[in-house]
């Protein structure tokens, strides 16, 4: 395989990571302060429709942005007020998100356009554009990383690169400051943050509205960069490959990036691997390779390689003692 | 711990349930106001497309007898205190079971290959389901999480199976043959007309019969027999069934085997009922709506029916809805079992402590006067 194919791959696994990474890092906030969150699915879509709305409305991706974050932080506000104020059952919630979100963006889209529920296309200012990182130019010239550098890092979009930020930010907010420790107590023994004197709704409050953040990003992603509009379920069980990212990074920043990463290098691979022959193996089903990602997870799950551990209280209600 | 709210026996059997639907339904009123539309309009057009004609009857008892498996799928789980959101999945390989079993047995009469078929696609479903549950028994990972990814494994399995196994030669669509005429369950059309009685045309056929058989059965089980017993007290209190000599792991396994073989219905009524192939993507969702169906029915098969009516009477207005007015899809009917399993599910506490406020007002009034 030669460099320019490898970039090839490498430049799309990234582009096909990137709002996995932006779902998992939204489910790690909110399982790491307590709160189980299978509607990462839902929260991208309604961001997606609402970022491609906004978008299409104003003509501005960066308003596009805003809604799709607005949006999917109503929605998480919905989630944590069903499972932090009413104590109620988190996964039945997000059952709910999910639906709501397919539901509501599939026919609010159609009754607004009357396109069978896609939005009209996005061209120009209500686009993100791909960002030619400062420097780029320079450094092609040396040879191998130059090329890397410009195919693969360089060349991606606004929220790609949000996203990408937001795993040092991650870590170091929760690994470093008062509040990372704080909220990641609040997800392992929530009494023992209550009697310290810091209100547990409000942490968990918090996680959650940050998990929406990240949704919106990576929803935004989709319609406004990645595609050029809104498409029925375009989230197509991504929010669900972030969920067992998730649990493959054991519940941590960085390892979570390594691991969206490789479930799309999985992605990418099975679109260049369609009907290809390889030595030993043979013709590998594309299925097979879609379904890795999640095959890895229930292997994982069920204790065969490595534990994941998921954080001490996550889907428990706190209830004050009286 | 916070008191469990304490609602006389109607109250909450009754009172909760309709008034969640009511909510739910107000939601989806300020949907269809929202989008331009008039929700009373809306509302008739739903209540004479789907009970306003023996056709439109027939084709809402065909998608209720859908709705009555998967939501006693969901519920059997319910009652083990497991969350089986894998039904989709288990559905999908409930069909290739029933596939198997039709294509590869068509010497078989009709009153061989049907009892066959059915059972192929409960076994199917079965060991779908089986799987997580003996996960989570033996090896703690937790069943939710192994059956949405169930659900995906199932889903690009059965591309697979269907491009290049069990499809049609030759097809370029993603389907099998059809399957032989002895596989097909007589429709309730066919079985009436022998008596001489007329019925408009609908996939509506037996497996409605077996979808009341299989609720009637699910309410011995869990409520008159041993298992029964024995599963609703590992869903209630594990440490106590432990301690009753009760192994929770083998309820956990048991429990989800069941739920499994019931959401395999699903493919009975969709494949042999109606379709009479295995089609790509049949499941349609009917799985996840099941969640809704089992929340608001209580989990007890007899809410579940009533349940299943009201989904299948929504299912089939929403497709004349569809139809009469091209602003509204029949994803309202998603919407509105979002804002079911929200309201009836995860803020059921909301709806309890506002009866349980309102019933106590009500008392103290009658007591004064």
């Amino acid at each position: 395989m030669d460099l320019q194919s490898l970039a090839v791959i490498l430049d799309s696994a990234l582009r096909l990571s990137v709002p996995l990474l932006c779902a998992c890092l939204a489910g790690l906030w909110s399982e790491k302060s307590g709160v189980v969150d299978i509607g990462l699915e839902g929260k991208m879509l309604i961001a997606a429709f609402a970022a491609a709305t906004g978008a299409h409305a104003s003509g501005s991706a960066l308003i596009g942005l805003m809604a799709g974050i607005g949006a999917s932080v109503a929605f998480s506000l919905v989630h944590g007020f069903a499972s932090i104020s009413q104590r109620g059952n988190q996964i039945v919630s997000g059952v709910a998100i999910n639906m709501l979100a397919a539901g509501l963006s599939a026919i609010v889209g159609n009754a607004w356009y009357g396109q069978g529920g896609r939005s009209p296309a996005l061209e120009g200012q209500a686009r993100f554009n791909d960002i030619t990182l400062w420097g780029t130019e320079t450094i092609a010239a040396v040879p191998v990383f130059g090329p890397l550098f410009r195919e693969v890092v360089s060349g991606h979009a606004l929220p790609a690169y949000l996203a990408f930020a937001a795993v040092p930010l991650t870590w170091f907010v929760l690994a470093r400051t008062r509040f990372g420790l704080r909220l990641r107590a609040v997800g392992e023994k929530p009494a023992a943050v209550d009697t310290a004197g810091i209100s547990v709704p409000l942490l968990r409050y918090a996680a959650v509205t940050i998990c929406g953040v990240l949704c919106g990003i990576g929803g935004a992603y989709l319609a406004v960069a990645q595609a050029a509009a809104f498409l029925p379920n375009m989230t197509a069980g991504k929010g669900f490959i972030a969920l067992a990212a998730l649990i493959f990074a054991k519940w941590r920043a960085w390892p979570a990036l390594g691991a969206c990463l490789l479930f799309g290098l999985l992605d990418a691979g099975a679109i260049r691997l369609q009907g290809a022959s390889l030595p030993v193996i043979g013709t590998v089903p594309v299925q097979a390779i879609q379904a890795l990602p999640y095959v890895l997870t229930v292997i994982l799950l069920a204790g065969f390689i490595g534990r994941a551990v998921p954080p001490a209280a996550s889907g428990i209600p706190y209830v004050k003692e009286r | 711990m916070s008191a469990p709210i304490e609602l006389p026996r109607w109250a909450d059997l009754a009172l909760v349930p309709a008034i969640s639907v009511a909510a739910a339904f107000v939601v989806a009123g300020l949907v269809v106001i929202g989008i331009g539309e008039n929700p009373l309009t809306v509302t008739r057009i739903l209540v004479t497309g789907s009970l306003g004609s023996a056709d439109a009857i027939g084709f809402t008892l065909y998608y209720a007898t859908n709705f009555i498996f998967t939501g006693l799928a969901v519920a059997v789980a319910f009652h083990a205190g497991l969350f089986n959101i894998g039904g989709e999945g288990q559905a999908t390989l409930a069909g290739v079971g029933v596939s198997l079993a039709c294509l590869n047995l068509p010497f078989l009469p009709a009153p061989l290959l049907i009892p066959a078929g059915i059972l192929a696609g409960a076994a199917f479903g079965a060991v779908w389901a089986m799987i997580p549950g003996w996960l989570q028994a033996t090896r703690g990972s937790h069943v939710v999480i192994t059956t949405i990814m169930f659900n995906f494994i199932a889903a690009t399995l059965i591309v697979y199976l269907l491009v290049n196994v069990i499809g049609r030669p030759g097809s370029m669509s993603p389907e099998t043959s059809e399957f032989p005429v002895n596989a097909h369950i007589p429709t309730i059309r066919a079985v009436l007309g022998a008596f001489g009685i007329d019925q408009p045309s609908t996939p509506l056929n037996l497996s409605l019969l077996l979808a009341l058989a299989a609720a009637f059965g699910v309410w011995l089980l869990i409520y008159r027999s041993r298992l029964g017993y024995a599963i609703r007290t590992v869903g209630a209190a594990p440490g106590a069934a432990l301690y009753a000599g009760i192994s929770p792991g083998r309820i956990v396994v048991v429990a989800m085997t069941i739920s499994g073989a019931l959401a395999g219905g699903l493919a009975v009524n969709e494949l042999m009922g109606a379709q009479h192939r295995m089609v790509l993507g049949f499941t349609a969702g009917y799985g996840f709506v099941g969640i809704a169906v089992a929340l608001m029915g209580r989990s007890h098969p007899a809410g579940i029916v009533l349940a299943a009516l009201l989904f299948g009477a929504l299912y089939q207005g929403g497709a004349e809805l569809a139809f009469e007015t091209p602003t509204i899809t029949r994803d309202m009917v998603v919407v509105i079992g979002g804002v079911l399993i929200l309201f009836a599910g995860a803020l059921e506490g909301l709806f309890r402590r506002f009866v349980a406020r309102s019933l106590a007002f009500a008392g103290r009034r009658v007591k004064e006067a």
